[in-house]
């Protein structure tokens, strides 16, 4: 059996979500590829090739994958998959986008944000806003799967596989645009040790930040925001957690002023500690928090600032 | 031009899913049933390219076709969107759980008999959360995609869509016909009016049998096993911020 696994990158580095990909496609198999799709894209096959227990990686560079559009992914990868059993992404954006347009066409079932490899062919994976969990057994000969990040431990940094060139075809039907990306010099919501989310009692764009960003530059933690408080125009919509934004699974997850609603929970709920700070004694948030503090965000967030030292 | 609007009849979103107890799914009995909170949105951009609201021209859309594939009580789902503006409905019947591939491969079928412009469908259902079955169809049609939009606008025979990306926003044009799957913050749904109800009952829904579209449905994933995910354990109140901290100084955390 042998795996592709198609690396998530920012262009110039590996983002860990690739690792995390590698440790649950070695769960599958030993004989793992690495596969970066980009433009200028050979430093992130360089460092593609550290990644410990990596056979080889394959570097495919056009225009369209350069913003890894569906169509010019699907076109690169189609003639790579004859030679593997299995292609695995993590359950990014990006890879939710291509990985079901792959999938149909080599006519198998894509298995979507798995979260356990049981064996070759069955695996785990969360259905229902994360209120239950299923397991699968693919009759596939050829398995799509997108790979729940936060569920894997990072594969080691240390291997030299080698570098492989490889085509890279382009989008046809649909051209880029424009993109416009959010600028953060805090960690990623997906990659943080520590995160300090805010909900819909902070009231306003600016009494969010004023309050989340000092407090998550304390703890060197990502800001997250519930949908209430993205809706409502306080937080940027990549701020979000939760079913339909991104799932996290940090260390220490802080919600301040989140109800805890199901769409919520779905996306923090395997955090490793949760504190909740919500005056609502009643608020469901409660219900999963191992450390909750009855308290109005405005007196405890400072309060809390000053123990912190 | 014609909009094919694929929709779902799924558990509403408010209701906590229970698992059974003998663990072959989830129990559906007695569940409060609405239409997937996405395929909403979907309706809606649909109608209000046909009313002309927003930054569409009025009568970008001329007809709106909704589908649904799955059992008898579905034609709700599709009554609920003919209610919301919709023109006609499909239901095309099926008492099986179908997979994506399934779906996607009945949906084409419906494609190439009614030639929509565009398909435009939710991201995502909120039950089986695979958020495959629009990037499936357009691939079997070798239609383009534009997943997660956030903002929608035709012009010059492109879908012109803004996706809501990890980091950000970005921005495609896809060439129509093409796949168009929608995000939480498109739009804000309708709630259909009394009178619009009324309307929606003299629509118009035919309902097909799965087997009249000669499409393999065959299931490629066997479901081994439904759990409870592992539950937390209960946790303790702290009184100040100088507890809290210690707390999470001894959980290791800090």
């Amino acid at each position: 059996m042998a795996v592709l696994v198609i690396a998530d990158h920012d262009g110039a580095h590996v983002r860990d979500t690739t690792n995390k990909t590698v440790t649950a496609a070695l769960a599958i198999s030993g004989d793992v590829d690495v596969l970066v799709l980009g433009q200028n894209a050979k430093a992130v096959a360089d460092a593609a090739a550290k990644i410990t227990g990596v056979r080889k990686v394959l570097l495919a560079e056009s225009a369209g994958l350069g913003k890894m559009l569906a169509e010019a992914v699907e076109a690169t990868v189609l003639p790579l998959a004859a030679g593997y059993d299995a292609v695995l992404t993590p359950a990014n954006t990006d890879g939710k986008n291509f990985a079901p347009r792959l999938a149909a066409k080599l006519d198998v079932a894509p298995i979507s944000d798995i979260v356990e490899v049981v064996s070759t062919d069955t695996f785990v994976r969360p259905i229902y806003a994360g209120n239950a969990l299923e397991t699968v057994q693919s009759s596939d000969a050829k398995k799509v799967i997108t790979v729940r990040p936060t569920a894997f431990a990072a594969a080691a940094e240390g291997g030299s596989a080698p570098v492989e060139t490889v085509a890279g075809a382009d989008a046809g039907k649909v051209s880029f645009v424009s993109e416009e990306m959010v600028k953060s010099d805090r960690p990623e919501l997906g990659a943080a040790k520590i995160i300090v989310s805010g909900g819909r009692a902070l009231g306003s764009a600016e009494e969010f930040h004023a309050v989340m960003d000092p407090l998550a530059d304390k703890l060197g933690a990502a800001v997250g925001a519930s949908r209430a408080a993205v809706d409502a125009g306080y937080a940027p919509n990549d701020y979000q957690v939760g079913q339909t934004g991104k799932v996290v699974a940090p260390a220490l997850y802080i919600a301040i002023g989140i109800s805890g609603a199901i769409q919520h929970l779905a996306g923090m709920k395997d955090s490793k500690v949760i504190v909740a700070i919500n005056k609502d004694a009643d608020a469901p948030i409660f219900q999963v928090a191992d450390y909750g503090w009855v308290a109005d965000y405005k007196t405890a967030v400072p309060e809390l600032m000053k123990a912190l030292g | 031009m014609k909009v094919l609007v694929p929709v779902k009849r799924v558990i509403d979103s408010n209701v906590k899913a229970r698992v059974k107890a003998d663990q072959t799914g989830v129990d559906l009995a007695n569940v409060k049933m609405s239409m997937n909170p996405f395929d909403e949105i979907a309706v809606e951009e649909a109608v209000r390219m046909k009313e002309g609201k927003e930054h569409h021209a009025a009568g970008t859309a001329d007809e709106i076709v909704v589908v649904s594939i799955g059992v008898t009580q579905a034609q709700e789902t599709i009554r609920t969107a003919l209610a919301m503006g919709a023109d006609r409905g499909l239901l095309i019947q099926s008492d099986a759980d179908l997979e994506p591939l399934a779906i996607a491969k009945l949906l084409k079928a419906v494609v190439d008999e009614e030639k929509p412009d565009l398909v435009l469908l939710g991201k995502q259902s909120i039950d089986g959360d695979n958020n495959a079955v629009g990037q499936m169809l357009a691939a079997l049609l070798d239609w383009p995609q534009a997943t997660f939009a956030g903002k929608l606008v035709i012009e010059g025979g492109k879908a012109v869509v803004t996706r809501e990306v990890d980091g950000g926003l970005q921005t495609v044009s896809a060439s129509l016909p093409a796949v168009v799957s929608v995000d939480l913050r498109l739009n804000t749904p309708r709630y259909a009016s009394l009178p619009n109800i009324m309307k929606a009952k003299k629509k118009e829904i035919a309902v097909k049998p799965v087997a009249d579209y000669g499409v393999d449905t065959a299931a490629r994933l066997k479901v081994l096993k439904v759990a409870e995910p592992p539950k937390r354990s209960a946790g303790v109140k702290v009184a100040d911020a100088a507890e809290l901290v210690s707390k999470l100084k001894s959980a290791g955390v800090l």
